[in-house]
């Protein structure tokens, strides 16, 4: 009834290219972003921020940059843990040397220097496919783990080898450090996922993303036609890489503000951020949300309910939470293999044609 | 001989022995991936939760206690048996063919067709999943197995190699587990049965012929069910000679289930496809990384190289040989 495009009135390419072609969806769009910017801020508090919003955008991020590797261009990357390591070293690193500068511009040159670093450790992908090349970037994984357990240079030789974010501020308002409020540091994370949403939608609907999907699709007929996988697999490395990076950055500075790389970036993160994709749905912007926030959600709903609500130990909850998570992943790849985004896209499909079928 | 290629020598065994090690989780992958093309990322935690049910049956604990204990509020943790090893070990086989069954019954079963990389997506939520059920069914806590295989250093050996240092060296003799010893004798074992086990009888041939082409093997009128479900006990069996091996040499715990991340690279080297390929992989990464830790690692770089030297070395080696040294050629049509 009210969920459709009464026809095929498309007249010019714009049209026919938009992201929301119907009327409700971008309503509904328009919605959420009020909610997020105008309505959530007056209901701040430090456990909705900082238990809740800001790791799910933080993680969305990070989904993101590893939907455009895995879900767009069909590389594999068990490497995403790594790479957050890097972006958030990079913060690090950049935050005290450069006392002055807003976070805004640490966060983008962060994600910068880790989108140098994967193309680095993407080179090998261009010779090697699929599991080989998921194994490849274990390489990448553990070797930067190592690299900055080892080298004092990156965690400026403080004695606990963790780092610590200092207080940083943009316009004034304070981001990072003990001192920031919920609100701001949920704001900041707020706009720069929703500016990276953005950028990954344009760029995935665009030359750059369809020569990303042909490669996915099959990498020699995508050749043939004249796609270069030279540039189209770095790229993906890099812009991937970028926005893991910045999740990564986020994470450290604005989310944790202390961060020790085994703990915090091991190889747990490249398969949580990996299972994010797959329940959310591989090639898809609204999946990246979706899985990040079932991720997020899911061991607070599961650790209220359990220890809050029945009362029982907490290594007992989290045992449950592994098992709970397993299952799911595999009635998901049962269910519906694209994930939730693809069960949305059944469903809009099926609201389209209601209540006429024929 | 002089005192450094004494100790270079002792390296080199000593890292053979590791390949030893992580050949062992290798085979497991290699079976699987052989049959049923399934990337199975699960077999590490399979060793974990095999020894993990070993020591649980042999010290008669009572599955699930913790649980109970929450719900009901009672307080049980043991039986109060000892069981001998063999019958927890055979106890234990039989478990691993019951989640063989249970795998293909309701995941495998369901998954027939699907892309590789969804296989693979399953056997991780399959390895988280049986990570937390093995918990919860035996407890967290580090464990200590004890089958009656012999650990620690010879003596013999010690005092032999002593002898053959040069005079005036100071060289006290090889260090050698004896655990390893065993494990390498096993593993041994273990090739050459499944060897002779796929090549000589009925099973084995069906096995290989699912190997070479489903459609064909199903049409010849072998069952592809009660193929993977044998294919996948096997894996159970190798995951519990695995699970028994490592538990035994630093203990049931979660790490354990870690080593499967170490047998990729062997993959890689080997190639997914071939036997022989996870072992003499298995061996080369152990080998290099010791030597790596022994000559560069550990002097240059601060140590603890073994973390990554075995991806960046599988990683450099397949830029040059994309499939691996014994793997089938990678033909691609359009």
């Amino acid at each position: 009834m009210f969920y459709r495009e009464s026809g095929d009135f498309k007249k010019t390419y714009q049209e026919d290219g938009q992201t929301f072609p119907i009327r409700f969806d971008r309503w509904r769009y328009w919605v959420i972003l009020a909610i997020a910017f105008l309505v959530f801020p007056f209901f701040m508090n430090d456990y909705f921020a900082n238990a809740v919003m800001i790791p799910f955008l933080v993680w969305a991020i990070a989904a993101l940059g590893l939907n455009i590797l895995t879900g767009y261009c069909g590389q594999l990357s068990l490497g995403t843990g790594g790479f957050m390591a890097v972006g958030a070293y990079a913060t690090y690193k950049i935050m005290t040397a450069f006392p002055g500068m807003d976070m805004f511009s640490v966060i983008i040159l962060s994600g910068f220097v880790t989108a140098g670093v994967g193309v680095l450790f993407g080179l090998p992908s261009l010779r090697i496919k699929g599991f080989y090349l998921a194994v490849a970037t274990l390489a990448a994984q553990f070797f930067l783990i190592w690299l900055f357990n080892k080298v004092p240079w990156f965690y400026n030789n403080s004695a606990s080898g963790q780092i610590n974010a200092p207080e940083r501020d943009i316009f004034g308002i304070v981001i990072t450090g003990p001192h920031a409020t919920p609100l701001a540091t949920y704001l900041f994370c707020l706009i720069v996922a929703v500016a990276l949403a953005w950028v990954a939608r344009n760029l995935t609907r665009g030359r750059l993303g369809r020569s990303w999907m042909a490669i996915r699709d099959m990498d020699i007929a995508a050749e043939i036609i004249g796609v270069n996988p030279l540039k189209a697999k770095l790229s993906a490395f890099a812009v991937s890489s970028f926005f893991v990076g910045v999740a990564g950055s986020l994470l450290f500075s604005v989310y944790l503000g202390a961060a020790e790389v085994t703990d915090t970036f091991g190889i747990n993160v490249s398969f949580m951020v990996l299972f994010m994709i797959i329940i959310g749905g591989l090639g898809s912007i609204f999946g990246s949300f979706v899985g990040a926030a079932f991720m997020v959600l899911m061991p607070v709903l599961l650790k209220n309910i359990l220890v809050g609500g029945l009362g029982w130990p907490t290594d007992l909850a989290a045992h449950l939470e592994y098992i709970i998570v397993g299952g799911l992943i595999i009635i998901f790849l049962i269910v519906e293999p694209h994930g939730l985004a693809q069960m949305a896209r059944v469903l809009k499909e099926k609201l389209r044609l209601w209540p006429f079928p024929h | 001989m002089s005192a450094d290629f004494l100790y270079t020598l002792e390296v080199i065994l000593n890292g053979l022995m590791a390949g030893v090690m992580y050949s062992l989780v290798a085979l497991g992958f290699v079976l699987i991936f052989k049959a049923s093309g399934i990337f199975n990322y699960a077999q590490g935690v399979m060793a974990l939760f095999a020894a993990m049910t070993l020591v649980g049956l042999q010290s008669g604990q009572i599955p699930f206690a913790h649980l109970i204990n929450a719900i009901f509020g009672t307080d049980l943790h043991h039986f109060g048996w000892q069981m001998p090893a063999l019958l927890a070990i055979i106890l234990t086989v039989g478990v691993m063919v019951l989640f063989a069954i249970i795998v293909e019954k309701y995941i495998l079963h369901h998954l027939v067709n699907q892309e590789p990389i969804i296989l693979f997506m399953a056997t991780i939520g399959l390895a988280y999943f049986m990570e937390g059920f093995g918990d919860i069914m035996w407890g967290s806590e580090i464990k200590t197995m004890d089958v009656g295989i012999p650990s620690g250093g010879s003596f013999w050996l010690e005092e032999v190699t002593m002898t053959w240092a040069a005079e005036g060296e100071r060289y006290w003799g090889m260090y050698i587990d004896k655990l390893d010893v065993v494990a390498t004798l096993v593993a041994l074992v273990l090739v050459i049965s499944l060897t002779l086990f796929s090549q000589y009888t009925k099973t084995g041939r069906a096995l290989r012929a699912v190997a070479d082409d489903h459609q064909a093997a199903l049409s010849v009128g072998i069952s592809l069910r009660t193929i993977w479900v044998i294919v996948w006990s096997i894996a159970g069996f190798v995951a519990l000679v695995a699970g028994i091996m490592w538990g035994s040499k630093s203990g049931v715990q979660f790490s354990l289930s870690l080593i499967a991340l170490k047998a990729l690279p062997v993959l890689m080297l080997g190639g997914f496809t071939s036997i022989p390929g996870a072992i003499i992989g298995g061996l080369i990464i152990g080998v290099g990384e010791k030597l790596f830790e022994f000559a560069i690692g550990s002097v240059y770089l601060g140590g603890a190289t073994e973390n990554w030297f075995a991806y960046v070395l599988a990683l450099v080696f397949l830029v040059f040989r994309p499939q691996g040294l014994f793997g089938e050629k990678i033909i691609e049509r359009v």
